[in-house]
This record gives C-alpha cells, structure tokens and sequence, in this order.
C-alpha cells in the first residue's frame, strides 16, 4: 500500500499529532510526579553538585583534592564499605532460605507484617533497642553479670558491630521483601520437576533456584547496598562515630553542621553518590552475565 | 541415584490415602499398574486424580496406605530417589537452561559422563522430532515444541514410570491430536509404563490400555477403552463416559441381563439393564448419538436447538414431562418441529435407582 493510494486528510491538527506519538490530556497526569522530582532530586542535586565546585578557598576543585588527601577524610570511604558491603552480604545471605521457607508457609501476611515493622521504625528506634538490651546497662549485660559469666560488662555496642547488627536489623526486612518477591515469582513445578529428575534439595537450589533468582538478587544487593552506605544515626548512636565506624556520611555531616562548610558537604556528598553509583554499575554490569528472562516454565 | 529398576513387573497401590485438612482428597485408592502399560487416571476437576499422581512421584506425603514397586515399598522414598519421570501440565521446562541442558539434566544429576549426555540427550531430541533445536531457550520454542521438550527430558532418565498431568491441555486442538498420535507412538518405542492424568474421555479413550474413572476421591471403575465405552457401570460413571442424556424411570418386574422395558414419562422403552435390577426406580442412560428421531420412538419431544456438526445435526429436544434429550439427527430438522425419538435397546442402559 503506497501513500498515494490513500485519500490523504488536508490537515492534520496539532491534537491528532500528539495522540498519535500517545500524548493527550491524560498524559498531563504525569506533571505532579515531575515536578516533584524536579524540585525535590534534581534541583537539589545540582544545586550540590554547583555548590561542590566553588570551594570556600582554592580553584574549582579544591574540596574533592582536599577530601583524597586528607586520611581523615578519605578514609572514612573504605570504613563505610566495611560496613556496608558485609551488612548487605548478610542480608541477602539471611533472606535467601528464610524466603525459601516463608514462601511455603500459608499465614504468609501475618509474618510479613511482623518482619515489615523494623522498616517503619526506622533506624533511630533500632539503635535505641539496641543500647537498651545490648547496651553496658542492657539487660544482656545485667543477665550475663548476674549469673557471673562474665565480671564486666561486655561490649556490643559503641563499635563496628553496633552499626552492623543495626544495619542487619533495620535493613532485613526490606532485603527480605524484596528476596521473596523472587523466589515467590519461582514457578514452584521446576523444583518438582526438578526433584523427580533426581535433583536433590541442594542440587535444586545450586541448578534451578539460584540462576532463578539470581538477577533479582543483584537488584535487592544495589538497594540495599545503597541504603546501607548511607548509615548516618546508627553509625553515630551505637558506633563509634570517632573511629571504626567514622562513615562517610558523618563526613558530610561535620563539614556542614560543624565547620559550616557546604560546599565541602556538597563535593563529600557527590563523592558518596558517585560510590554509590560505580558499585550500583558494577553490579548491574555483572547482571548482564545472568539469566534474567521469566521465571516460569512454559506456558502457565 | 535410580534405585528403581526398570524392569519392574507390578506397581502396587494398596489404599492409598491424602487428607488436606478433613478434606479426603484420596479416599483409599487400591491399583495394579503391570510393566509397560499406559492407564489413563480420568475423571472431572477435583477428582483426584492429579493427587494421586504427585502421590505416585513422591511430590505429596501418603496420609494413608503403601505404594509399592514389587516388593519394594517406595511411598517413603523422596522424589528424587524414586527417579519416575514426569510431564507437567505447564510443562515445568527451566527457563534459564538450553533445550539440550533440559532434556540432559537428569542424567546429569546421574553424575552421567558429558559424553554419554550429549549421545542421549540427541537420540531423546530425535524421538521428539525436535532436532536443531538443541541450543534454544525454551522460552524460544512454541507450546507443541515445549511439550515434546518436556517428554524428552521425562524419558531421557529411562524411568520405570512417566507420569504425565493433564499434559496436552494447553495445545489447541489440532496440535492436541498430534501429540496424541505422538504419545503413543513414544510409548510403543520405549515400553516404559506410563500414568496419563486427564478429564478427556476422548484423550483416555484414543491412548490408554486400561481407564481409571476416578470421582470424589474414589477409583469408580477400571476398564478396558471399549468396556469403559460401553459398559460403564455406574451412573456417574455413564454421565462422565457422555451418556448425557440420563432419564429417571421405573421398572415393573425384576431384571438382569437380556432386554427389559422401563417406563419412562408415561413412554414405555426397551434398554439392558447393567447388574441386578429390582423393580422400582431406574436411571436409564442414552448417549446422543444413538439417540435420533424415529417414528416408532417412545419419546415425543419438541425440537429446542439444533447444531451442524459436518456430519450430522445435534439437536436439543423437550419432551411434555420437560426433560431435556441431547439427540443426534442424519437429516436437517428445524426448531420448533415435533418428532419421536428413540435409541436402538442395546444402547439404552438401565441402571437401578434414581440419578
């Protein structure tokens, strides 16, 4: 069929050309939406990002060569992966046979709900427990000193595994919903069929769960990664903001709120997303090498 | 890892019991399944079937008796040490491997040498007609494909049994007959026994050796095809086997065997009996093909609906009592025509009580 065949409308209206790229009036829904990420994440970002590069002394980049050169600052860079990436690890390593087993449990919601708390208490009210149970006055340490096991109190918090088991706290259940959404989209058939070719429980998680899950499991690992690397409360509540868990964040926070420095907060800022954004990279690159097509067999 | 022979002469379900909760979805099922044959387990949605076969492969726990594998008990085996093959419903292929590593991953859960694999796993392909297809992802292949995939990864293992869950159901209907044909002819190539779970009569019918009709849990009655066909023996059994037409009567005098006339609607018409009759209530059972309009017909009827079906006209017809007879029909006949219809005494089947 040419065009010359078809009898050709004199004029097209400004309306009939959007509809046909799919614009309408409804399209004008989408406004709200950009506008707040306009004003609330890309305004903002840039206003940092600007910000970061006019340093209250010294050229353009004066604050990203003071950061790389000053231990104080530049370290604080492998303390936070130190905490997250282990805290992320265990985690996705927790969620994966939890998930495996809630997923066959019927009174699904009602554990859901249980786990999905710790997310609204966030991880102010998580340290908080911490220092109360585990704290030198916790009742773990008043326990241990009262049937004397131990003659002073033990230190489980004020340290790096203070910030860890909070991270694990607060962040399992996010990495838990995620991990179960995955392994719930699992046609569950393949591990039967997988068990009536001679597969046995391990053999079906190393050969068909696993590369199922896989792909998805990197996702949960960047999100969670991400909230993780951001630790700021617990890091300064159950930690020891001075030393081993100095994260990046509490960088940030000195140069804004104590020296005043926003420019220095904005270039510490943008070094911390642009971390963020090579291991999220990285990750996602590495996905490239996985399965990522459905996660059911044949026709449903 | 197969412990279970091959060569296996009987497997023995002795009252074999699945309660979910206090619902008895398997009510004590007692079969004998010999080497090499196809039995088809038929009946409607929630029969039990499907629990009965996932029970047999050792995907859901007995609640209740044994099943055995000569003289071997087998129902506290896990699946994987039972090594039956299996056909899914939705055919259950793994979306991430090739064709190939599907077909082969039975044997490579053998611990098979990779040489040995790729021999059988090509000859499996070949049997299924799916050569060159070899390095596909299933997700590549159309349903017909898939399932041939899936049977080629069920018999590669060289199981005992294969068992297969409804597994045409998703095939349109011309590509349902081909399987059909194709089932059938794996069958005779390998001799391996098979368990074909449907709610098909026609699928039951064309594959198996021997029917199970099954029905609320309960084996109803085991059968040759043609003593199915012919011969149900039970009303349930009739009404399942497409006897649609099932019409309450009375019966005068006792009866067993040879020809007896039942009354039905104030028509009196001739039928066998099936058992032992008493006088008193009896459900007869016409199927509608060999019900059609014939002058000396003991039921008066007004024509409902008619269908073209090719060969012949299927209609819907009213008698005065108001029940509905399904009949079949050579000649075109219009709605709204008044006929009698009737069914040669062979094929009216008379069962003792109400329906």
């Amino acid at each position: 069929m040419t065009d010359a065949a078809l009898p050709r409308p004199a004029v097209v209206s400004l309306r009939q050309r959007l509809a046909r790229r799919g614009i309408d009036a409804t399209t004008l829904l989408v406004l709200p939406a950009v506008l707040t990420i306009l004003a609330l994440f890309v305004y903002p970002f840039i206003e940092g990002l600007v910000l970061s590069f006019l340093p209250r002394k010294g050229g353009t980049w004066a604050n990203y060569a003071k950061f790389f050169s000053d231990p104080f600052l530049w370290q604080t860079i492998p303390t936070t992966l130190a905490i997250s990436v282990p805290a992320t690890f265990a985690n996705i390593l927790l969620s994966i046979p939890v998930a495996l087993r809630v997923r066959k449990m019927r009174r699904q919601r009602f554990l859901t709900t249980i786990l999905v708390i710790p997310i609204t208490l966030g991880t102010v009210l998580v340290a908080e427990g911490l220092l109360n149970y585990l704290g030198p006055q916790g009742w773990l340490n008043r326990m241990l000193l009262g049937i004397g096991l131990v003659d002073h109190p033990v230190r489980l918090v004020h340290n790096y595994w203070g910030v860890f088991w909070s991270l694990v706290i607060a962040g399992f259940p996010f990495t838990f919903l995620l991990t179960l959404s995955y392994v719930s989209g699992i046609d569950p058939n393949l591990e039967k069929a997988a068990a009536t070719l001679g597969a046995g429980p391990r053999a079906r998680f190393r050969t068909i769960l696993l590369p199922l899950m896989a792909s998805g499991l990197t996702i949960t690992f960047c999100l969670s990664f991400v909230q993780a690397f951001a630790v700021f409360p617990s890091a300064v509540l159950v930690g020891a903001p001075a030393g081993s868990t100095r994260v990046i964040s509490i960088a940030a926070f000195q140069a804004a709120y104590e020296t005043y420095d926003d420019s220095m907060a904005s270039a510490i800022a943008m070094i911390m997303a642009a971390i963020q954004l090579a291991i999220v990279v990285l990750v996602l690159m590495g996905r490239g090498f996985l399965y990522r097509g459905p996660a059911a067999g044949g026709k449903g | 890892m197969a412990t279970l022979s091959k060569d296996f002469r009987e497997l023995r379900l002795d009252h074999v019991q699945r309660d979910f909760g206090n619902f008895n979805a398997l009510k004590g099922i007692t079969l004998n399944i010999a080497r090499g044959e196809f039995v088809a387990l038929l009946g409607p949605s929630g029969c039990g079937k499907s629990t009965a076969l996932n029970c047999i492969a050792g995907l859901l726990p007995l609640t209740g008796g044994t099943i055995s594998l000569d003289d071997t008990r087998i129902d506290t085996l896990s699946p994987e040490q039972r090594g039956f093959g299996m056909v899914f419903q939705n055919y259950a292929l793994f979306p991430h491997m090739t064709v190939a590593k599907n077909v082969g991953f039975g044997l490579a859960m053998r611990g098979e040498p990779k040489a040995k694999i790729a021999a059988k796993v090509a000859e499996a392909l070949r049997l299924v007609r799916l050569d060159g297809q070899a390095e596909k992802l299933p997700g590549q292949l159309s349903g017909g494909q898939q399932q041939r995939v899936a049977i080629a990864r069920a018999i590669t293992i060289e199981p005992p049994l294969v068992m297969m869950d409804e597994p045409l159901s998703n095939l349109d209907a011309k590509l349902r007959l081909e399987m059909r044909a194709e089932i059938r002819r794996i069958h005779s190539l390998l001799g391996s026994a098979t368990i074909y779970v449907t709610h098909d009569q026609d699928e039951a019918l064309s594959l198996a050796d021997r029917i199970v009709v099954m029905r609320l849990g309960e084996v109803r009655q085991v059968g040759t095809p043609e003593e199915l066909y012919a011969r149900p023996q039970t009303p349930d059994v009739a009404e399942f086997m497409g006897y649609r037409n099932m019409l309450p009567g009375r019966l005068a005098a006792p009866a067993a065997g040879g020809r007896v006339a039942a009354e039905v609607g104030g028509a009196s018409c001739a039928g066998t009996p099936v058992g032992a009759l008493v006088p008193g209530a009896v459900t007869l059972a016409i199927r509608p093909d060999d019900l059609s309009p014939r002058d000396d017909g003991p039921f008066a009827a007004k024509v409902e609906q008619v269908e073209y079906r090719g060969r012949a006209f299927f209609g819907i017809a009213t008698t005065e009592g108001g029940a509905e007879l399904h009949f079949r029909s050579a000649d075109r006949v219009t709605p709204g025509t008044a006929l009698r219809l009737g069914a040669d005494p062979d094929r009216v089947l008379i069962y003792g009580g109400a329906s």
